[in-house]
């Protein structure tokens, strides 16, 4: 058991090292760099800017060094004083400008993933117990067109319905009058006020997809003759459902919460540009395309980070429910 | 209901609806166990035979109904419960399952949950219908699988079925199934999927225990052999119909009904008589969506009579010392 | 289990006809009758075979040029199409004129039908000029309105006036074929690593399951962007979408690398191989004449799954304006304009383009989940 953690430990170690260099080589592929880009929007504003000048902020910002040296220094500065390096675009750390939204985006995450477990769970179970009847039919449609609108679609579409019946704006984490205030009760108060839209919108593809995993599990399992077996223990229905099958049917969502998570978060993404919400999503694509590369690099270093250590906790998880896999 | 028996069938009918049509999977099955008395159900895959065992248990599939006849149990303290009368969930079905019937299954591989121990499956049981302390559980639970003698029952608790073979899976599954001393358990072909060592092994168990705690057993087996080892009673079914019950003796020497005779045909035999051939029961098993008409078995019997069998359904006739089948030729 | 015998001898009489063809039948054969009998999944495919029809004939069921302007009528809303006019007489399928309105106070522009204009509509007319498939220059369109200066709008147009029908059934062009064009790229990567993998084993295996999940754990989106961002703005529009198809395919390519590579290792030992093996088969032969068609179905199934996903991908990347842009037509660059509250609320009839998608990439789930359960011909 120890040994099997330490060695899914070790192996997260290469991948981690490939995922740092993979992001910055991604950074680091477009034709030119950030003075060009930025060079190109001071010519729209009609400023001009001289060979000298922009060779001089090449030099300041370490851009004129080879790639590999950016890189040491990139991600030596990382390990060594947590300094993601400087976002070229505000002139900010990027420590600075990254923890609080990706804070954000975890948490939207996280809550996704629950609320995800919260639909699918007891609607599979239901369904399947019940297979065929009136509310299997109907979960069953509504499972299928939470698979096919695609989470930025879903949200525009909340959104405009928001604008034309309730003359809600849907959209942002926090109302303008907190939107800067520091934190206190009112404020959080705020944010859950804002927060069940994207968590809607995120959970309901995935919960979709669940759902007929879910149902597919236990109708399987309901088959199997150790449901029979505890039927004649004398244990009641839900007794039954509940302890023996919902268990196994369960083992394969643990084991895809590694899954889940990078899939919630470029979920979430795309649907903060569309919410407008003030997560990665907006900065990581404003990043890209100013080729703000050490910002981008810090978020997609980091969503990776958090999405290797979530597959590992889902591994260990996995070990720790199944017996079968423990012993093996 | 007779005094001094612990389980009575009568007239059971149960048919499936299905897409297809309608089976009739147990037309007209009588039978009565007493207490401590072993009775063997014989019949081929399909003839209703584990049907009719779980409607003791209630535990019928969802597709099937039950469209006559009653199954009667008694409890210990004397107190009858008309279970089909019973609904599905009910408290006094709940208490009756495992609690004073125990019930094994065909697949130990597959009839012991996989995620939970042998000792959390067992204390399942146990703190279902008895008051024990969690501790007092745990000490029933290694005295139970030390009774079916499992070696180590201490460790042995903390086991999950993927961890023992075969044949300790079926005697932990026994173990639960007397967990809370049942007067009666049904078996439902407990030794068919295990090699012929193990079978031995589990039949002398289930055997010793049955004489030890004095319970009666019903065993759902097609192996006759199995039966002439440790039957009280037999009853041999076919297509749904209970065609002969009978002593174990009657039936092995005295048999009444042309499907008996037909079936101890076509044992193999090592006692001297030479045969070149053994015999077969002749035709195939018929479309249970079209039953024939008449004597199920006529499509198959050797001595069949013709118009009689064909379209009369045989009444039961009883013979002395309890022996009853359900033929023409015993008909007057 | 005496039902399960029980429904095994009644299903038999009945499938008897076809138990003895099926003895014969290949594999995609036996899929086919499966596959016959799940209905949903047989509407989606023709759901989808009509799409790909609408995207090859694009020109000829457009009635206008979709990159063409019309200063003189931008966000008209989609008009409906009348039998009966006003009075109650037969007129043939029409469309009424469009009266244009300017708010005095937002100075805004809106349409209103002008029920005393009665606009026919006319099949097989002449329109914009257009080249059928890039070679034959044409007029002919299917639809048009009487006049030369009148126009229809059935999905309504978009801010430079431009007709959204058109561009819709432009823009099925290049998302539906990015989707096909993704998965061939994804299924040649995917069928050769997953086969290595499942055929040759041990260190290539490991390498090549690690790489499968670590891009996996990588979050797509965010790998979509930076890869597309990486796409030159001012390369040419085909290149980019070329490009954009095999960054998709270099993503997606796992699930497929996983369903051949599973495949492999259980019918690696099964006697079927071992049967062509010890008959002196090459294991080029085997591979290709005996392991690989036994999984054909699976693969297909496979695909049809990842089909969607790739559709996806282009639209979210094109909507967040990373992946195709403009004057390129792709629903998700369509989308684009509905991108914010303002111009949903003005122009609703924008998120069309969104229905469309919605459409395919459920008409493509039914199929793949049709194909899945079809896949497994042997199994009951």
């Amino acid at each position: 058991m120890a040994g099997y953690i330490a060695h899914r430990l070790l192996w997260s170690i290469p991948t981690l090292i490939v995922i740092t260099i993979a992001t910055f080589v991604i950074i680091q592929l477009p034709p030119g760099d950030y003075v060009t880009a930025y060079i190109a929007e001071l010519v729209e504003t009609g400023e001009v800017i001289d060979a000298e000048t922009a060779a001089h902020i090449r030099h300041e910002f370490g851009l004129d060094r080879p790639m590999y040296e950016q890189f040491l220094t990139w991600i030596g500065g990382i390990l060594l004083h947590g300094d993601f390096g400087l976002s070229l675009d505000w002139k900010l750390p990027v420590s600075e400008l990254i923890w609080d939204r990706i804070g954000l985006t975890l948490l939207i995450s996280m809550l996704s993933l629950l609320m995800t477990w919260v639909i699918a769970i007891p609607i599979g179970v239901y369904s399947a117990t019940r297979q065929y009847s009136f509310l299997d039919h109907l979960f069953t449609v509504l499972g299928f067109l939470g698979r096919g609108i695609p989470d930025f679609l879903l949200a525009l579409v909340l959104m405009w319905m928001g604008f034309l019946y309730f003359n809600f704006h849907v959209g942002g984490l926090f109302s303008p009058a907190y939107e800067n205030a520091p934190w206190s009760f009112a404020k959080f108060i705020d944010l859950l006020s804002h927060l069940w839209v994207p968590v809607l919108v995120l959970s309901t593809g995935g919960a979709a997809g669940l759902l007929r995993i879910m149902r597919a599990n236990m109708l399987e399992e309901l088959g199997k003759p150790y449901v029979e077996t505890a039927y004649a223990q004398g244990l009641s229905e839900r007794q039954v459902v509940w302890r023996y099958p919902v268990r196994v049917a369960l083992n394969p969502f643990i084991s895809t919460v590694g899954w889940a998570l990078p899939a919630l978060i470029s979920g979430d993404v795309i649907t903060a540009v569309v919410l407008n919400l003030p997560t990665t999503g907006p900065l990581l694509l404003r990043s890209l395309q100013n080729q703000d590369m050490y910002l981008a690099g810090g978020f997609i270093l980091i969503l990776s980070v958090f999405t290797i250590i979530g597959t590992l906790l889902s591994d260990i998880l996995l070990v720790l429910t199944d017996p079968r896999i423990r012993h093996s | 209901m007779q005094d001094e028996t612990i389980l009575e069938i009568k007239d059971l009918n149960i048919c499936f609806e299905m897409r297809e049509g309608t089976v009739n999977a147990v037309n007209g099955v009588n039978f009565s166990v007493k207490p401590g008395e072993v009775l063997g159900i014989v019949g081929e895959s399909g003839s209703g035979k584990s049907l009719s065992a779980r409607s003791i248990m209630n535990l019928l599939p969802r597709n099937a109904t039950v469209t006559n006849g009653s199954v009667k149990f008694r409890k210990t303290d004397g107190e009858v419960i008309d279970i089909l009368a019973e609904k599905r969930e009910s408290r006094k079905m709940r208490e009756l399952r495992g609690g004073h019937v125990g019930m094994i299954f065909q697949e130990p591989m597959t009839a012991l949950s996989p995620v939970h121990s042998i000792g959390k499956q067992i204390m399942t049981t146990l703190s279902l219908h008895t008051d024990l302390s969690k501790k007092a559980q745990v000490e029933r639970a290694a005295d139970l699988l030390a009774m079916v003698q499992m070696p180590k029952p201490m460790e042995m608790l903390k086991k999950y079925p993927h961890q023992l073979s075969g044949g300790m899976r079926q005697r932990a599954m026994i173990a639960m199934a007397l967990s809370c001393n049942p007067s009666l358990l049904l078996a439902d072909e407990p030794t068919t999927a295990l090699d012929v060592t193990t079978e031995a092994q589990i039949l002398d168990l289930i055997m010793s225990l049955q004489d030890e705690l004095n319970m009666a057993v019903i065993f759902i087996t097609h192996n006759f052999g199995v039966v002439a080892e440790i039957a009280d009673r037999v009853s041999v079914m076919y297509l749904g119909n209970a065609v002969e019950t009978a002593a174990v003796d009657d039936i092995f020497y005295n048999p009444k009904h042309p499907y008996t005779r037909a079936l101890l045909q076509s044992i193999p035999r090592l006692d001297g008589q030479k045969r070149h051939r053994l015999q077969t029961i002749e035709g195939m098993v018929p479309d249970p969506f079209n039953l024939p008409t008449g004597c199920v078995f006529h499509t198959r019997c050797a001595e069949k009579m013709a118009g009689k069998c064909t379209s009369q359904i045989p009444e039961l006739t009883h013979f002395e010392n309890d022996q009853m089948a359900r033929c023409h030729l015993h008909q007057a | 289990m005496s039902e399960q015998t029980l429904s095994d001898t009644a299903v038999e009489p009945a499938a008897e006809v076809k138990e003895n063809s099926s003895y014969t039948a290949k594999p995609l054969t036996l899929m086919w009758w499966r596959f016959k009998k799940h209905k949903l999944a047989l509407w989606s495919l023709g759901v989808i075979i009509l799409l790909y029809l609408v995207a090859a004939f694009a020109g000829f069921l457009a009635p206008y040029d979709p990159f063409k302007h019309n200063r003189l009528h931008p966000f008209v809303p989609p008009q409906s199409i009348h039998l009966f006019s006003e009075d109650g007489t037969f007129q043939g399928p029409f469309v009424y004129g469009l009266k244009r309105q300017r708010d005095p106070e937002t100075a805004r522009l809106s349409f209103e039908e002008d029920t005393s204009k009665i606009n026919r509509i006319r099949f097989f007319v002449e329109g914009d000029k257009y080249k059928f498939w890039g070679l034959v220059p044409t007029k002919l369109r299917l639809f048009g309105v009487e006049g030369r200066r009148n126009r229809i709008y059935i999905l309504g147009t978009d801010k430079l006036g431009r007709d959204l029908f058109s561009r819709l059934v432009y823009g099925a062009r290049v998302t539906l074929s990015v989707g096909l064009i993704g998965v061939f790229f994804s299924f040649v990567i995917g069928i050769t690593l997953g086969s290595l993998a499942g055929l040759i084993g041990g260190t290539i295996d490991t390498v090549i399951q690690r790489m499968a999940e670590l891009v996996r754990s990588i979050p797509t989106i965010p790998l979509w962007l930076g890869l597309a961002a990486a796409l030159p703005v001012n390369w040419d529009p085909i290149l980019v979408y070329l490009l954009i198809t095999v960054i998709l395919a270099l993503i997606g390519w796992t699930n497929l690398a996983r369903v051949v590579r599973g495949h492999f290792m259980t019918i690696r030992n099964q006697d079927f191989v071992l049967a062509a093996r010890l008959s002196g088969a090459t294991k080029t032969r085997i591979v290709t004449r005996h392991m690989l068609p036994s999984m054909t179905s699976y693969v297909i199934a496979a695909i049809s799954l990842a089909i969607p996903e790739m559709i996806l991908g282009e639209t979210a990347l094109s909507f967040l304006g990373l992946g195709l842009r403009p004057p390129v037509i792709s629903w998700g660059v369509l989308l684009q304009d509905a991108q914010n509250l303002r111009s949903i609320a003005l122009a609703p009839w924008l998120l069309i383009p969104g229905v469309a998608i919605v459409v395919t990439i459920l008409a493509f789930n039914f199929l793949g989940d049709g194909l899945r359960d079809a896949a497994d011909p042997y199994q009951k």
